[in-house]
């Protein structure tokens, strides 16, 4: 167990090396250029060399990379160009939020998709079941502002339960938690309910039954636990979705995570943090995957970890 | 077998009167089962026989009030437990008596038990459905029960999942679920037909055994007439729906009175009963099997390295014929499917496989794809063998397509032809495949693999998934073509009395490696090795006279094919003994 843990981190190391060389060159052959931002219009060609050589930004391409990996290797994510504070201390102090919003928003996403997708499944064929999967639908393909846009005028416009934004108490948290939830759900709802269907054909079920059990222990015993096992593989990939969705609804609420970070540094073009904000969110989907992946094996015993 | 004494009729635990299902569909109510009436008594065995379609398995569904609802629902008729009247019961009080007073065990013990619940939790759970007992009672009930079943290390097996189990001890669990709560009535539908037949034989026994000491009345049902034979005091012989016939066993196998009755036993294949084979096998060699081994790579660790090995196929060398058939037998996990896959290219060899004394390894791309028309390979399940989206023409014009045989209008010809030579008409060329039953659908595909006029047939576990009937129409098919096109049949089987009706020649294998091989005769008629003799013992023999041996109860489990790499199993020696007998030492 342990040894398989060591192998799998082991692995992500060579999945954020990976992930730091392509966010590097993408970086590198964007046309925007972080100098002409730090330096203002109206600076001479003079400050800008200048700034550009303070920065390395005029060695070659394999310099500047092997110069961050070397850092990066002795746990410095280097400078921001604007604020001058350290990048791992400007993440540090954000991670809290996004994880306190990313741990809402799953448990949100889950318990919305999973319970609609179950009564959908039950209702097979029925109008609660078409109305179901036509609201998953609607919430699949729904762009997150819009969700975003549309809960805040709702509820903290119109109706005032919930602040606008911002961040330090629960209300603060119930909107953007529920709109990356919404967001989420439809997924969920339709693999569950996919998987519940398949399930509820299976001969075990029809065992169940045969053995006199009632329709609920049927369903919460036998039903659920096996429809849920392809779901808990979705929660791991799902991070890496997710990561994206949380840049944006954290920008619309004001809310201080990592997500508003990035987003504010796209903006400057502020490669140390873009860069940083990157391997954290890579590491964070790395993590999510390794997660998923030991919590199948205490849901389904075929499962061995090698 | 003893005749139970006549018993009174106070004795009857479940009546049913002219019971009617009927399936809903566009075209209003399609009658399943049209007046079906019984009657069980205690500690009686009543077998319902009958091929597919004839409502056999809709019956027990109904007794048990499973009935896909409400597609399917009763209509029409009574069934009585006792007193107690089922077919108008609430569902929950129907939940008490399912499981404690009528049980039910099914065919395909590999998906009937929950994949993720520990066998325990399962027995306890159908145990505390229907007594107040603490978790630790409930317990001290299920090992009971598993010991009952002769499961060995019953207390390990509580903590164990369902996949960590054979096929045959799945099967036992069920019946120990079966019959925890010792129930009145247990209905077992084709509680063999999945498995091997030296486990099919032990569970019989079991099931008797179990039945004499509980006095629990069975309801058989299965399309096996030997199983009939040798379980079931009574028989209803069931086809669409409607009852044929119901007579005690005996009587029944002596003399039947309807015609569908006599048909169905005339088609069930008995060994010693297969017809003459007019000799068309010749002395050429068409295939060598030459130290031929298959194995499988287990993978483990981070890097994926080799660390053991399935040995599915252990230096087995064989010749097959032109003209002849020779046949595989064995039991699931010998290695008779993989020697086959090993020549038809499907899985890669070892050792020498040689077509027409050409060695497969050594062929070139388009040798290879010249030879591919030589062999043919017809599979088990026809409607999975068969694209459902083209039509069975085109499904049996593509060989030619492939192959760049002949014009469009030639190949329409000859697929005609083909239809018409294994039983079909040309006019359903452009009909689907799930407009035909599953018998055609085998003549399809047989059509389809002689479309390209091959050397060689492979026939793996072709005939079955077919009804008897239907087993005994194709099988006479491919003797026909036999004799007319001069083709050989490398036929793979686990049922030993259609290998005795068909076979030249047969090969008895046993965890990759053959241990006995000969003549059909020399084979069924003087077996030689331990395990064959075991094999043979193992089949039910549809004669309820006959005098049941007191066989050997062979426990234990077949030893794994897995070995470490660098190890493997002990190569098994053939030694001729006698007119090409072979058989290991």
């Amino acid at each position: 167990m342990l040894a398989y843990i060591l192998r799998r981190l082991a692995l992500s190391a060579l999945i954020l090396l990976g992930v730091s060389f392509i966010t590097f060159v993408l970086l590198y052959v964007l046309p925007a250029d972080p100098v002409r931002q730090i330096a203002g219009r109206s600076a001479t060609p003079e400050t800008v060399a200048s700034i550009r050589r303070q920065l390395g930004l005029d060695q070659p391409f394999v310099v500047q990379y092997g110069h961050y990996l070397w850092n990066l290797l002795q746990g410095d994510l280097g400078r921001s160009y604007l604020q001058k504070t350290e990048v791992a201390a400007l993440i540090t102090s954000r991670l809290p939020a996004t994880l306190l919003l990313m741990l809402a928003a799953i448990t949100c996403e889950l318990v919305i998709g999973l319970t609609l997708g179950v009564i959908a499944a039950l209702y097979r064929g029925r109008a609660l079941d078409n109305v179901l999967m036509l609201s998953s639908f609607v919430t699949v393909s729904a762009p997150q502002f819009v969700v975003a846009l549309l809960l805040l005028y709702v509820f903290a416009v119109k109706l005032g339960w919930f602040p606008i934004g911002g961040y330090g108490t629960f209300a603060h948290l119930v909107l953007p938690a529920l709109t990356l939830g919404i967001l989420g759900s439809g997924w969920y709802a339709r693999i569950m309910r996919s998987s519940m269907l398949d399930v509820l054909r299976a001969d075990f079920i029809r065992t169940a039954r045969a053995k006199g059990l009632g329709r609920g222990r049927i369903i919460l015993g036998h039903a659920i636990p096996n429809a849920i096992l392809p779901v808990i593989a979705m929660i791991g990939i799902d991070i890496g979705i997710f990561m994206s969705g949380i840049v944006v609804v954290e920008s619309v609420f004001g809310w201080p995570g990592i997500g508003q970070l990035a987003w504010q540094a796209i903006q400057r073009v502020d490669i140390p943090i873009i860069m940083g904000v990157t391997l954290v969110s890579a590491f964070a989907i790395v993590i999510g995957n390794l997660l998923a992946d030991l919590i199948s094996p205490l849901i389904d015993p075929r499962i061995k970890l090698r | 077998m003893t005749m139970p004494a006549l018993s009174p009729a106070d004795d009857v635990v479940l009546s049913l009167r002219d019971l009617k299902v009927s399936a809903r569909s566009d075209q209003g109510l399609i009658p399943l089962i049209e007046g079906l009436s019984l009657e069980l008594r205690r500690g009686e065995t009543l077998a319902i026989a009958g091929e597919s379609g004839s409502g056999k398995s809709i019956t027990s569904l109904a007794i048990m009030g499973l009935l896909p609802q409400p597609a399917v629902r009763v209509t029409g008729g009574t069934i009585h437990l006792g007193e107690t009247e089922l077919t108008g019961l609430s569902e929950a009080k129907m939940q008490r008596l399912r499981g404690a007073r009528i049980a039910m065990i099914f065919q395909e013990p590999m998906t009937a038990l929950n994949p993720v619940m520990s066998i325990g939790r399962q027995l306890t759970e159908a145990i505390r459905a229907h007594e107040a007992l603490s978790m630790r009672e409930a317990r001290a009930r299920a090992l009971e029960a598993l010991k009952a079943v002769r499961l060995s290390q019953p207390e390990r097996r509580l903590e164990q999942f369902p996949h960590e189990l054979s096929g045959g001890m799945r099967q036992r669990v069920m019946i120990a679920m079966a019959i925890a709560l010792k129930p009145d009535v247990l209905i077992a539908d084709e509680p063999t037909t999945a498995l091997d037949v030296t486990v099919q034989r032990e569970v019989l026994d079991l099931i008797r055994d179990l039945q004499r000491d509980l006095g629990t009345a069975v309801i058989l049902i299965t399309h096996d007439m030997g199983v009939v034979a040798e379980m079931a005091d009574r028989v209803i012989v069931m086809q669409k729906g409607r009852v044929v016939e119901t007579a005690p066993t005996i009587d029944l196998f002596d003399a039947p009175r309807e015609t569908y009755t006599r048909e169905l036993l005339a088609a069930v294949p008995r060994i010693g009963g297969g017809p003459a084979r007019t000799a068309t096998a010749t002395e050429d060699v068409l295939v060598r099997y030459q130290d031929v081994s298959v194995r499988f790579p287990i993978r483990q660790g981070l890097l994926g390295r080799v660390t053991a090995q399935v040995h599915a196929v252990e230096q087995v060398s064989l010749e097959i014929f032109k003209g002849e058939t020779l046949s595989l037998v064995g039991e699931s996990g010998c290695g008779k499917s993989t020697m086959a896959r090993a020549l038809v290219g499907l899985v890669p060899h070892s050792g020498r496989i040689e077509v027409a004394g050409r060695a497969l390894a050594e062929l070139d791309g388009p040798a290879r794809k010249a030879l591919r028309r030589d062999l043919q390979i017809v599979f088990q399940d026809p409607m999975a063998a068969l694209d459902a989206r083209m039509t069975v023409g085109e499904l049996i014009r593509e060989p030619l397509l492939i192959h760049g045989i002949g014009t469009a209008a030639e190949q329409r010809a000859r697929v005609c032809d083909l239809l018409e030579r294994v039983g079909l008409t040309a006019a359903v060329y452009n009909r689907y495949p799930h407009q035909f039953s599953g018998g055609q659908r085998q003549r399809i595909c047989i059509a389809r693999a002689l479309a390209l006029k091959p050397k060689l047939i492979v026939c793996d576990e072709s005939v079955a998934a077919l009804d008897v009937s239907i087993q005994a129409k194709v099988l006479e098919l491919l003797r026909d073509l036999q004799r007319e096109m001069g083709v050989s049949f490398l036929f793979i089987s686990h049922d030993m009395a259609v290998v005795e009706n068909v076979s030249d020649r047969v090969a008895v294998m046993y965890l990759g490696q053959i241990v006995e091989m000969g003549s059909r005769a020399q084979l069924f008629g003087n077996p030689q090795h331990p395990y064959t003799q075991r094999l043979l013992a193992a089949v039910p023999v549809p004669d309820p006279k006959r005098p049941r041996a007191a066989a050997a109860r062979m426990a234990g489990e077949i030893p794994s094919p897995v070995w470490p790499l660098g190890q493997g199993p002990a190569r098994v020696r053939l030694e001729d003994i006698g007119g090409g007998h072979l058989v290991a030492r």
